[in-house]
């Protein structure tokens, strides 16, 4: 076990909001074809607002945070943001298409001490990107950035996220981001929006598009150790929690709800009617979500799959149920080992959409 | 001869967030993380650049963990030096002020 899971662990143990995740806009300059939020800024958390909430989360031990959007570089306040979660010492990782980001961007972001910048990236063709994005010349300047963030000694990731613009791609924009010098994860993730749409889920990957990425030896390592579906189920697995949303992660909008991850859309609260801490710990929703251990869970604690399965309760909640499976990740957990889950198989054999599961699968450097 | 002081201040090239008794240090730097437990917080914690670590000792360490003086501040430097060679804590012989930390 790492530090850090060891940490988390105990934040586990301690209650503690260990990492957050805090959109402070959802406006962007792109409009990615696959994207689940809407862009309407109104309504939006002030400056103050925001150094509120992440004082209010520093006080409550959050050690991690990722600063996202939308676009964040739009908010002309960014960097003060930035700047205040660092003198906070918050471990401050920025979510960004970098589009925004020129030689002064990059040398703040390092004077900072931005841990890492995570920049989505859809393809190495300049035209494909540019479709998916909408924004002409988009994949130049996040390319351009990557370089200057690179030169100035930041340590930056590409997240390429598959879908049918870019099907076939992984491979090629793997060892772009090998030449670039920069961290590389592939996310099989279509998330549904927010409002429960689930329109854009067709722009998925196939089935065996996916079943190619999860038995690649370079985006998954030991691909027989990954796809060994004989992981005996054990108490500690059935004691534990499907993920770490509302245990030690906690999402803010930019209109100031707090619901337990942004892929987890249940609400919360409103920062703007009562403290993070009154939330954190009395929120009915939550406290119902911490309840929930995996062998509560009345079709997944008797899956095959439930050893190793990324069942992520966000999606199942999507689908209606949060103690139910996610039948995307049911589909990821076949694409692995070729046996159907438990909900698969009382539903008939159905190979579901595959492609909104939670899944991350870092690049093997 | 009066023995030289030593004042230790932390770094601001760090994230760090207290866990109960534990503290997790993480340069910004090198990405390389430390779990403090709760004599190394107690130190971390009066590492303000003002305090002699002698002070930090005696009032934080041998108070609060019932250890002798001599003991303490041996494994005080030792603990002192780790976390400077990683540039997370800074050591001088002469106080710091907060200008001059951050």
């Amino acid at each position: 076990m790492s530090l850090l899971e060891e940490m988390n662990r105990k934040a586990t143990d301690l209650g503690i909001p260990f990492s957050a995740h805090v959109d402070i806009t959802w406006r962007c300059n792109e409009r990615c074809v696959h994207c689940y939020l809407d862009h309407d800024g109104k309504g939006e958390m002030t400056t103050e607002e925001i150094k509120d909430v992440l004082r209010q989360l520093s006080e409550s031990g959050t050690f991690q945070i990722s600063i996202s959007g939308g676009e964040p570089l739009l908010r002309r306040d960014c960097f003060e943001i930035l700047e205040y979660a660092r003198a906070r010492r918050m471990n401050v990782k920025l979510k960004t298409n970098a589009v925004m980001i020129g030689p002064k961007e990059a040398a703040r972001i390092k004077q900072l001490g931005i841990e890492q910048v995570q920049i989505s990236l859809y393809s190495h063709r300049a035209e494909v990107h540019d479709a998916v994005t909408k924004l002409p010349g988009s994949w130049r300047r996040t390319i351009d950035a990557i370089g200057r963030l690179k030169a100035n000694g930041v340590k930056t990731s590409i997240t390429h996220i598959l879908m049918t613009y870019n099907s076939g791609q992984a491979k090629a924009v793997r060892q772009l981001a090998a030449e670039l010098g920069v961290d590389f994860v592939v996310d099989p993730t279509i998330t549904p929006k927010l409002n429960g749409d689930r329109s854009i889920m067709r722009l998925g990957i196939s089935s065996q598009e996916l079943e190619e990425i999860l038995h690649s030896e370079e985006f998954v390592g030991n691909v027989d150790e990954f796809c060994d579906p004989s992981s005996a189920v054990n108490e500690d697995i059935l004691e534990g929690y499907s993920c770490s949303a509302g245990h030690t992660l906690a999402y803010i909008s930019p209109f100031a709800e707090v619901f337990p991850c942004v892929q987890f859309p249940m609400p919360c609260g409103s920062l703007r009617k009562q403290s993070f801490r009154e939330i954190w710990q009395h929120s009915a929703a939550l406290n119902e979500l911490r309840s929930v251990h995996i062998r509560d869970l009345h079709t997944c604690s008797h899956c095959t799959h439930v050893a190793y399965c990324s069942r992520c309760p966000g999606l199942a909640y999507l689908e209606g149920d949060f103690r139910g499976p996610s039948s995307v990740d049911c589909g990821k957990s076949y694409a692995r080992t070729g046996i159907p889950s438990l909900a698969m198989s009382r539903a008939g054999h159905s190979i579901p959409h595959v492609s909104s599961g939670l899944v991350q699968i870092s690049g093997v450097q | 001869m009066a023995a030289t002081e030593t004042y230790i201040t932390q770094s601001p090239d760090i994230a760090c967030s207290t866990l109960g008794d534990d503290t997790i240090i993480m340069s910004t730097l090198d990405s390389t993380i430390f779990v403090l437990n709760s004599v190394g917080t107690a130190i971390w914690q009066g590492a303000d650049g003002a305090t002699p670590l002698s002070r930090i000792v005696q009032d934080k360490v041998c108070l609060e963990f019932d250890v002798t003086g001599d003991e303490a501040m041996a494994d005080a430097k030792e603990f002192v030096d780790e976390l400077a060679r990683h540039g997370i804590l800074s050591v001088s012989s002469q106080p710091v002020s907060p200008g001059e930390v951050l």
